[in-house]
């Protein structure tokens, strides 16, 4: 059962490297961890017949969202923990903050559990259903995103003009401009 | 509907271009000029609203997923009202403060935008789009005077978790969408119509995680950990702005998606947003009362004014239908003035915004004294307000609904928020005023003209209400 | 044949992984990348759905969250680096290497 083994594998290997990213007290290395934790998603996407969405997750996420963190991270030049510190009253961390979101979390965890456990039809291979064909391609891919899913897309360009003027506006040296 | 495709984005599009225009007209501005920017913002604020109003009783649609039925368009024009409102404050504001006018209001209004989208989306993918989009646009702005360090580590608390209850709404979305196979809200409530609990208990866990999604919102106890520090540390107009339309955003979508698309598991998540209702309520009034700034004590009253509306959820018969869609309007107009007079008794260096320089201010400013109390007294829901008339509506759709509880721990936390309400009031005009404080900020202009309309409009739905109930209930038969 | 529940229990790991990340550690960068691990959950948990109703919505949703995810990144990025620059002024020795 190759196909298992690699479920496992890649699967295993998100895991562990999601856990170093906030194990680590180098930000440096958890932005490391991090792209090979995309890399191994990327996997998992292949495996499910999605493989334009593992070629983007490496070129946007891997490629451009990371960089821009490890660019961050070297521009504040802030490798350890205590350098970025900012724990003056954190929201989320006051005592009953903190107890109350472990008790949601744990909450959390038994309700999809028990959600995963009774629910059916989630047995069964993922890719019995369907044709393989219809879902990997990236035609049809095109053709519902600029069909069914237009107006979202245009919402989007909107999302980075307001993204892209705020950034501008908080990262940009004090006295310029204005 | 045989109109043009687009008819339903109209509103949309209208504030879009008057943002563009905004960030054109910045462009090409000289190094000196002035430029009306905000009056540029306000002229498509004005043909949001006159397109909705064309679009009144057509449940225009466009691309599917943008629906322009009445509920949508009273929601539309409560925001519009509150962006004009929030423009005119902030053009006193942006000139004294020395903020970046063509970036301020050009964020002003894509945040607009981003509240009409999601008041009339029909699809949990471009809700979810348009809460990125005012959110993302509102923790700039609260960062915006980047020259004082609490406002930038208010935008930070924000965004923080902000981002952290999108991730939790869309984990809700993809669950939602494993379930029913699609993100449309009416396909949703067609396919759960058809099943039952134990059918899909996946649809508990999404209904769980677009609840905690929405709660971080509309900042309903116990996510609200964000609001007093954010409200805090935000500039007031902003404060105004946000405490009111992304309420208002949020909770029409809100109400969209539990009503319709979920109605059908109301039994399950009803009690859900009970405890969340009471919780709110409680807290928001009782820490409310321990506050010495008033812009965090208004954010505490802001709070409890969530739970309020939240009892209007729960009591979804005829009247909490309407009397949501009342108090939001009533509760935008009122905490928008209430936030312009904070941001007009400030200056350039002193926020003014603590209890004691409100002292004397009958002595000094009576005019704005008298506009402050009139808010405050709205927000505490004592006749002839508009809040008066909100809260009686809210309760007593909570009592036909049977629900005596919520009323009167609704009824009693009113009270008591009275009383800090009262003692601004009482500062105002019992107190001198301190000797050691700088004299309050002399207001003129179009701040005043902002204050003595959302005046007039208080006094109007507080006395001859009946209009605007009607056609609020009128737009909320629309869609359930 | 790997079934759905599978990934949907690893997606879940993953979100309480950044979860965790975001409520336990200090460092700025560290929880903005818990977040993104969280939205990378969620976009598993998307196309683990749209396979299994096979179909490419999910698929396409996940293209929007990344989207959404870059657009956060920039602005929280920006936030952080106001952030910093307060702090530095406040304790000019901290940041003796960086030139604004």
């Amino acid at each position: 059962m190759p196909e298992t083994l690699i479920f496992y594998a890649l699967s295993g290997f998100a895991i562990g490297a999601s856990a170093m990213v906030i194990g680590q007290r180098n930000p440096m290395y958890s932005v490391m961890m991090l792209i090979a934790s995309f890399g191994a998603l990327a996997g998992l996407y292949v495996q499910l017949d999605a493989p334009f969405v593992a070629v983007a997750q490496i070129i946007i996420y891997a490629g451009a969202i990371m960089v821009l963190f490890l660019f961050v991270v070297m521009l504040l030049n802030a490798p350890k923990e205590d350098g970025s510190e900012w724990d003056r009253s954190h929201p989320l961390r006051q005592p009953a903050v903190v107890r109350l979101g472990g008790l949601l979390a744990s909450l959390l965890v038994v309700q999809l559990g028990w959600a995963l456990l009774s629910a059916r039809g989630l047995g069964g291979g993922v890719a019995a259903f369907g044709d393989a064909e219809t879902v990997s391609s990236v035609r049809v891919l095109g053709r519902v995103l600029f069909s069914e899913y237009v107006f979202a897309f245009e919402a989007t360009s909107i999302l980075i003009l307001v993204a892209m003027v705020g950034a501008v506006v908080l990262a940009r040296r004090e006295g310029e401009g204005s | 509907m045989m109109d043009t495709p687009f008819n339903a984005v109209v509103p949309m599009l209208c504030v879009v271009f008057a943002a563009l225009a905004v960030m054109m007209a910045e462009a090409f501005r000289g190094r000196d000029e002035q430029m009306a920017l905000g009056g540029l913002g306000i002229v498509g604020l004005v043909g949001a609203a006159v397109s909705s109003m064309l679009l009144w009783n057509r449940n225009a649609s466009s691309f599917g997923v943008i629906v322009a039925d009445n509920f949508g368009l009273f929601v539309t024009m409560t925001l519009v009202i509150v962006g004009v409102l929030t423009i005119m404050f902030s053009s006193v504001v942006v000139r004294r403060d020395g903020l970046p006018a063509g970036e301020y209001y050009a964020l002003v209004l894509f945040a607009v935008v981003g509240m009409i989208m999601m008041a009339t989306a029909n699809d949990l993918l471009v809700i979810f789009i348009a809460l990125e989009i005012l959110s993302l646009a509102v923790y700039v702005l609260t960062g915006i005077r980047r020259d004082d360090p609490r406002a930038t580590e208010a935008a930070f608390k924000y965004f923080l978790l902000g981002a952290f209850s999108s991730a939790f709404f869309l984990y809700g979305i993809a669950f939602t969408y494993g379930v029913s196979g699609s993100t449309r809200l009416d396909r949703i409530g067609a396919f759960l119509a058809a099943q039952s609990m134990s059918d899909s208990p996946l649809i508990l866990v999404a209904i769980g995680m677009l609840l905690v999604g929405f709660a971080f919102k509309i900042s309903a106890v116990p996510f609200h950990m964000w609001t007093p520090d954010a409200y805090e540390g935000a500039p007031a107009v902003v404060t105004g702005f946000m405490s009111t339309g992304v309420k208002a955003a949020a909770f029409a979508a809100f109400t969209r998606v539990f009503l319709s698309a979920f109605e059908p598991f109301s039994v399950d998540w009803a009690p859900m947003i009970w405890i969340l209702a009471v919780a709110t309520m409680i807290l928001g009034t009782v820490v409310g009362v321990a506050q010495t700034n008033v812009k965090r004590m208004l954010a505490y009253s802001s709070i409890a004014h969530g739970g309020y509306l939240l009892v209007g959820l729960i009591a979804a018969n005829d009247v909490g239908k309407a009397a949501i869609l009342f108090y939001l309007l009533a509760y935008a107009v009122t905490n928008v003035a209430a936030f312009g007079v904070i941001a007009l008794l400030g200056t350039r260096d002193a926020a003014n915004d603590e209890l004691r320089d409100f002292s004397g201010l009958w002595h000094g400013r009576p005019a704005l004294a008298a506009l402050m109390t009139v808010c405050l007294l709205s927000l505490g829901g004592l006749p002839p307000t508009a809040g008066f008339i909100g809260k009686w509506y809210i309760f007593s759709a909570a009592v036909s609904a049977g629900y005596y509880g919520l009323a009167i721990i609704g009824v009693l936390t009113s009270v008591v928020s009275v009383f800090f309400y009262l003692r601004v009031v009482v500062m105002m005009y019992m107190e001198e005023r301190d000797p050691g404080l700088a004299a309050p900020a002399h207001v003129g202009g179009v701040g005043m003209v902002a204050l003595v309309a959302s005046i007039v409009v208080i006094f109007y739905l507080g006395v001859l209400p009946t209009r605007v109930l009607d056609l609020a209930a009128e737009s909320i038969s629309t869609i359930f | 044949m790997i079934p759905l529940s599978h990934y949907l229990i690893v997606s879940a790991i993953l979100f309480g992984i950044g979860t965790t990340g975001v409520l336990v550690r200090r460092n700025l960068i560290t929880i903005l990348l818990s977040i993104e691990i969280m939205l990378n959950a969620v976009n598993l948990t998307f196309i683990a759905f749209g396979r299994q109703l096979g179909s490419v919505d999910g698929q396409i949703i996940v293209f929007f969250v990344m989207t959404v995810a870059a657009a956060e990144a920039a602005v929280g990025l920006a936030i952080v680096i106001g952030l910093f620059r307060h702090r530095e002024s406040l304790n000019p020795d901290a940041f003796a290497s960086l030139k604004w």
